[in-house]
């Protein structure tokens, strides 16, 4: 996957979550919790999804390198490489 | 007769009343069209194609799901949550209670529950088996959706409640239960307001299906709406339904105070156990229940103008309550008795505060909802004052005494009364 597929797979995912989740003014360095209504439970579901969609096993520790998007896609590029 | 326990407090603080009533039930969301479906003899049951059973007559809910949170908080909760949020608004809305004048900390939320958290595990069962039964796929959500306090919770989430909520279990006697207890909370002062009820959230159970029909008490017909079919010859079983319906309790002095409508008083209640079976019910322990209940409310049986049965179409459940019925009210022409799941099936924890609910209006339209689906009337369950087919105009009712029997042998009997200033 291309890392705008990527950015593309998780900005789907949250809007799974919450469909009134508003991208418009999203600054992709910052904080995804801070800009949008996501809490912890929301971000499990971000983990679950990419779980179920490509067998990936985030370990606990790298949760916080999922935090914003454009971390996302840094720690998902590699891992997704092949998808 | 014998009269003692005399229990109807005489002092306003003391005597609770009924001043709103939210509910959903097969074929209706609001008390109203529930009222007009139920004296038209109209039926809410349709089907249901579940997992592993295929098709089977069931009562199912159709409301305004997203009235009162957003889709985002219904996927999160439980259909149980989505049912008790909606219920509990449309019953504060009915008894135009914004909380203006009652304090959230002081309002107490209490459902009752046949059973919770079935629906939930067997859907993560079935995910995982999507996923070679590997853990790592059951889902996060899965603790707060099955705690038993879950569909009471998400009603104080999303209303700022912040008094006491909790469950009542007791099989399918809950719903009268959690009534009981809301009587109760509020004339110990623990709490100004009540929000009492029970919901359902069973039809998305494929194992309570599979265990009413290895039990044999499933209902099985052609056509769903006469699946459902108490004191026929010819009854086969039980109808499962899903549904919910919460009453705002007030002490009668704070509901005089705001000018609140007044649906009934709450006067008479008990709860009894048979002690004796997992299933099978026991007539001559209802019927103490219910003489207790009268006692409380210092009634005679013959006071009581609605008897509105428990009946769930079951060959021995019916015989039994009707043996009940037919002992206490031996010496009552007057007495009216009729049975609500006939036209909504059983909704389980919220049965019988939905069938409480359905009969309310007979204290202002005068009228007895008939029992449907009564073609050969088993003669073991012949009551004279059966009201059947179509509704029954009386002069007035004053009393409706309701029945609500579980399994494991609990037995609950609520008494309400048409709201006399004393």
């Amino acid at each position: 996957m291309t890392r705008d597929e990527i950015k593309d797979v998780i900005l789907e995912i949250i809007e799974d979550i919450d469909e009134e989740a508003d991208f418009a003014n999203l600054d992709a360095e910052a904080p995804l919790r801070d800009q949008l209504d996501l809490d912890s439970m929301d971000f499990l579901d971000i983990v679950m999804e990419l779980r179920k969609r490509y067998k990936l096993q985030i370990p606990e520790e790298e949760y916080p390198q999922l935090a914003s998007l454009a971390s996302c896609v840094n720690y998902l590029e590699p891992k997704l490489k092949d998808v | 007769m014998r009269r003692p326990e005399k229990m109807i407090p005489s002092v306003d603080n003391q005597r609770i009343v009924i001043t709103g009533v939210g509910l959903t039930a097969p074929g209706a969301a609001n008390l109203t069209d529930f009222r007009a479906n139920l004296l038209a003899g109209i039926s809410g049951v349709t089907t249901i194609d579940l997992r592993y059973m295929g098709t089977h007559p069931a009562g199912i809910c159709t409301f305004a799901e997203t009235r009162y949170r957003k889709k985002r908080e219904n996927s999160r909760g439980t259909r149980a949550g989505c049912i008790g949020v909606y219920c509990a608004n449309e019953a504060l809305n009915d008894a135009a209670i914004d909380f203006s004048e009652y304090d959230r900390a002081a309002t107490g939320v209490y459902i009752g529950l046949t059973e919770h958290g079935t629906v939930e595990t067997e859907n993560e069962v079935y995910n995982i088996g999507q996923y070679h039964n590997d853990v790592n796929y059951w889902t996060h959500h899965h603790n707060p959706r099955t705690v038993l306090n879950n569909p009471a919770g998400e009603i104080t989430m999303n209303l700022g409640i912040t008094g006491p909520h909790y469950a009542i279990g007791a099989a399918c006697a809950a719903g009268n239960a959690a009534l009981i207890q809301g009587v109760q909370m509020l004339r110990l002062g623990e709490v100004e307001l009540a929000l009492c009820g029970g919901i359902s959230e069973c039809v998305g159970s494929f194992g309570i299906f599979a265990s009413f029909r290895s039990q044999g008490a499933l209902a099985e017909h052609p056509d769903p709406t006469r699946a459902s079919r108490p004191f026929d010859r010819d009854r086969n079983g039980i109808v499962i339904s899903e549904g919910g319906c919460v009453f705002t309790l007030e002490r009668l002095d704070r509901a005089l105070a705001r000018e609140a409508k007044i649906y009934g008083e709450i006067t008479g209640y008990a709860i009894n156990s048979d002690a004796k079976d997992f299933v099978l019910p026991y007539g001559p322990r209802q019927r103490q229940c219910m003489e207790q209940a009268l006692r409380r409310a210092d009634l005679r049986p013959s006071d009581i103008t609605i008897v509105n049965t428990h009946a769930t179409g079951t060959k021995q459940g019916d015989i039994e309550e009707c043996n009940a019925i037919r002992d206490t009210f031996a010496d009552c022409p007057q007495t009216r008795i009729n049975n609500t799941k006939s036209s909504i099936g059983h909704a389980m924890g919220a049965a019988g505060v939905l069938e409480l609910a359905g009969n309310l209006p007979s204290f202002t339209d005068h009228l007895v909802h008939p029992t449907i689906n009564l073609e050969h009337l088993d003669p073991e369950c012949a009551l004279p004052g059966l009201v059947a087919g179509s509704p029954q105009q009386l002069e007035r009712v004053d009393a409706i005494l309701n029945n609500s029997f579980g399994m494991l042998g609990i037995n609950s009997v609520v008494i309400v009364e048409r709201f006399v200033a004393k």
